[in-house]
């Protein structure tokens, strides 16, 4: 599964050359519990801290909402579709809320195991 | 665990004392007088074994009939010493009536250890994990029948993981013999057929003449690689009765193995291609057996300054090593123009994408003319039936032989071809591996920072405070499987020993770790080794007896389940299966999730006779508990430590 990684990088990688608008205002809140509820964090993780088997880190540096968007309606590789029959226009600006409340990885200095 | 005997002399018996070394020993004649026999040697032939007395108006009467109540000597007694011969120490089993002859001089007869499994499938996988260590195989004791039935799942785990598991299966061949209902339902023709797809070799033998030669055989052919699993039936009268007077019993020599190694013109043309080469990189999956394994890799990447990238079905590499770059085989092999692969299974996947999609495809990532180079002992050894040979990879050349074994050739050939120049050019290569396998650490400890205080733990913050807690002791990572965690261990820890990490169950037959752990843990508690095991939930259900076994064989060992409270691999798939047919995921829990109610692993674990904490939600809490449970596995005692995890 190492290659879904590899082409979602290369997708979310290839944001910036979409034509880019405004993420619309989403609730964070709500954006969670749909974040659980929609199965995004089985393969992002809870807190969108990705895994290098199942889907890629979402945050801190989240893609810009176009791209974000594209990705759910028409993934590439085995990410799984999410269509409007599943998530409407505004979970999607929720989850994406959601995705970019989230806090940064912890300090390094802070983590004295990790050395 | 029960140790038998220390001195089968003192046994009422002793019928083979000191025939237990490897050689031949006429045995058997002195005390075969002694036995109770129902016919004279000249008279007609005396039934093998104890008989059976027909109903008769005597017996109903009160009146005993003239049968045999004593017997002094045992077919079973042979059959440990054969087994002694071999260097067998230690024994799963759960009991069965059709090897109670064997059960019986085992623990009266023998010296060997007895781990008590509440299920075969248990039995064998411990059996597998502790050959992994001990580089040796246990001996597993099943019905021919339902014990083989139990068994089969962890059989074809160690059989596709080329690991030597050695079976005895009980069988009662003479119709006339079988006494009850359940021994008729126990008996089959034909014991082997159920399994013979993948084992390497079996029989049964129909003399306990016989049955000396085929264990031996079953021995060296389930030790010579590529090893396999082997199955001995055994037939209850034979175990059970008395050692016929007129057989000389032998117990036939044990073969040194020398592990077949590559051919030397084919290892030399090897060597010319990798001197050749602008980026060759070696790619190892079950290249090694033993610490030498490890030494030789090291060795051949040192002389070569290669990349080497280590699938991880074995500890292959150091994970410290400056030249280990499994972080990036993926893009080492795109751009190699040589790839060495050694014990590489599944060539295929190492060198193709696969797109699991509605249409699933593969698709190519090697550069087309890259040199493709196979050394494996899987070429020796296969059966068609079961498909865990792997998509075909057409390769340049495939040297049909133990990775291991040739290793030392290779390198040899290759320190004949290297000259100065080349040398000074492969180590300015060598330096740039070093910078990126350091790139590599550094990005691998960035990474295990972003969730590091979310709850459910996640999987980097969990295996680093494993590795905090037992980084000072003399471990042994003895079960996980690597995509379930994300790699975390290979990532993370520093490992160098052979039995630092014994990779995965090999048929991803799950329900492998639990078991595997405790016979790793039981091939490592002699040199005070703490084993971890860092345990999925989903595996830990198949046979949570196994716990108890570990109490009860007082096994040191760390459970740390691995508890993301799902099977995740199949939730992940539903949700793509669902999504895909535009239904939302809102049922996709159905028949993949493990909560509703949540399993309560402390407390389970508690009621087998294991030490435990948990469930542990809250990652600040898990490095003191961590450190108490290693101080209670150091006093030679299992325990378990319950965490709730992220799915990866």
């Amino acid at each position: 599964m190492k290659h879904l990684l590899a082409s979602l990088v290369l997708t979310f990688g290839a944001a910036p050359a979409l034509a880019q608008s405004a993420a619309p205002a989403g609730d964070a809140k709500h954006g969670e519990l749909l974040y659980m509820a929609d199965g995004c964090y089985q393969c992002h993780g809870t807190v969108g801290q990705g895994s290098r088997g199942t889907g890629p880190r979402l945050t801190p540096n989240t893609i810009p909402y176009d791209a974000f968007a594209a990705q759910l309606r028409k993934p590439a590789d085995i990410m799984p579709p999410y269509t409007a029959l599943v998530v409407s226009e505004s979970q999607l600006a929720d989850i994406y809320a959601y995705i970019k409340s989230v806090p940064g990885p912890a300090k390094a200095g802070d983590v004295t195991i990790l050395h | 665990m029960s140790r038998g005997k220390k001195d089968p002399a003192l046994s009422r018996r002793g019928l083979l004392r000191g025939a237990g070394v490897a050689g031949a020993a006429v045995i058997g004649a002195p005390l075969a007088a002694e036995a109770q026999t129902p016919g004279q040697p000249d008279g007609p032939p005396r039934p093998i074994g104890p008989v059976t007395p027909a109903p008769n108006p005597r017996m109903e009467s009160g009146t005993p009939p003239e049968m045999p109540i004593l017997q002094g000597t045992a077919g079973s007694d042979y059959m440990v010493d054969v087994i002694q011969s071999l260097g067998i120490t230690q024994i799963a089993a759960n009991p069965g009536t059709s090897f109670r002859g064997l059960h019986e001089s085992l623990i009266n007869y023998s010296t060997l250890d007895w781990h008590t499994c509440t299920h075969e499938e248990a039995s064998v996988a411990m059996a597998h994990g502790y050959a992994k260590i001990e580089g040796k195989p246990m001996l597993v004791l099943a019905h021919g029948t339902v014990g083989l039935q139990h068994a089969s799942m962890a059989i074809y785990n160690a059989w596709c993981d080329r690991v030597p598991v050695y079976i005895m299966a009980g069988n009662t061949v003479d119709a006339p013999k079988r006494g009850s209902n359940a021994v008729w339902a126990h008996s089959v023709q034909d014991a082997g057929a159920l399994v013979r797809d993948f084992i390497k070799w079996d029989d049964s033998p129909a003399s306990l003449t016989h049955f000396g030669e085929s264990a031996v055989r079953a021995y060296k052919i389930g030790m010579t690689p590529p090893m396999a699993p082997t199955l001995i039936i055994i037939d209850s009268e034979m175990q059970d009765g008395p050692v016929p007077e007129n057989p000389k019993l032998e117990i036939p020599k044990l073969s040194r193995i020398a592990p077949v190694s590559g051919d030397q013109n084919a290892l030399a043309e090897v060597a010319k291609l990798l001197v050749n080469a602008e980026n060759p990189v070696i790619v190892a999956d079950r290249n090694t057996r033993t610490q030498a394994g490890i030494d030789r890799l090291v060795e051949l990447a040192e002389t070569l300054h290669v990349p080497v990238c280590d699938m991880g079905s074995r500890m292959n590499f150091p994970t410290r090593h400056k030249y280990n770059m499994s972080e990036r085989s993926r893009g080492l092999v795109a751009q190699a123009d040589v790839i060495l692969g050694l014990e590489l299974l599944d060539f295929y996947n190492a060198t193709h994408s696969f797109h699991d999609n509605i249409e699933s495809w593969s698709d190519s990532r090697i550069k087309k003319d890259a040199k493709l180079i196979s050394i494996s002992s899987a070429d020796l050894f296969n059966h068609a039936n079961y498909q865990d040979f792997m998509r075909y990879q057409p390769v340049d050349l495939a040297i049909p032989a133990d990775s291991e074994a040739s290793l030392p050739y290779l390198t040899e050939a290759l320190r004949k071809l290297i000259d100065p120049g080349m040398k000074a050019k492969f180590e300015a290569r060598g330096e740039k591996i070093a910078s990126d396998h350091a790139k590599a650490l550094t990005a691998a400890r960035a990474d295990a920072l972003y969730a590091w205080d979310a709850s459910p733990v996640a999987t980097g913050r969990l295996c680093a405070e494993i590795y905090e807690a037992i980084r000072s002791e003399d471990w042994s990572l003895a079960s996980t499987t690597g995509n379930f965690l994300s790699a975390w261990p290979q990532r993370l820890w520093d490992m160098s020993k052979h039995y630092h990490n014994t990779g995965a169950a090999g048929g991803s037959g799950i329900g492998y770790c639990a078991p595997a752990s405790a016979g790793a843990a039981a091939a490592n508690k002699k040199h005070g080794r703490i084993t971890v095991s860092i345990n999925p939930d989903g595996d830990m259900m198949y046979s949570p007896g196994v716990l108890w076994t570990a109490a009860n064989s007082k096994l040191p060992i760390l459970y740390v389940m691995h508890n993301n409270r799902a099977y995740h691999q199949e939730i992940m798939g539903i949700q793509r299966i669902a999504n895909r047919r535009q239904r939302g995921i809102d049922r996709t829990h159905i028949g993949v999730t493990l909560r509703d109610p949540f399993i309560d692993y402390a407390t389970m674990a508690k009621g087998l006779g294991v030490a435990s904490f948990g469930p542990i939600t809250d990652p600040r809490e898990l490095g003191p508990i961590l450190k108490k449970a290693v101080e209670i596995v150091k006093k030679g005692e299992p325990c378990l430590v319950d965490v709730v995890t992220q799915g990866r």
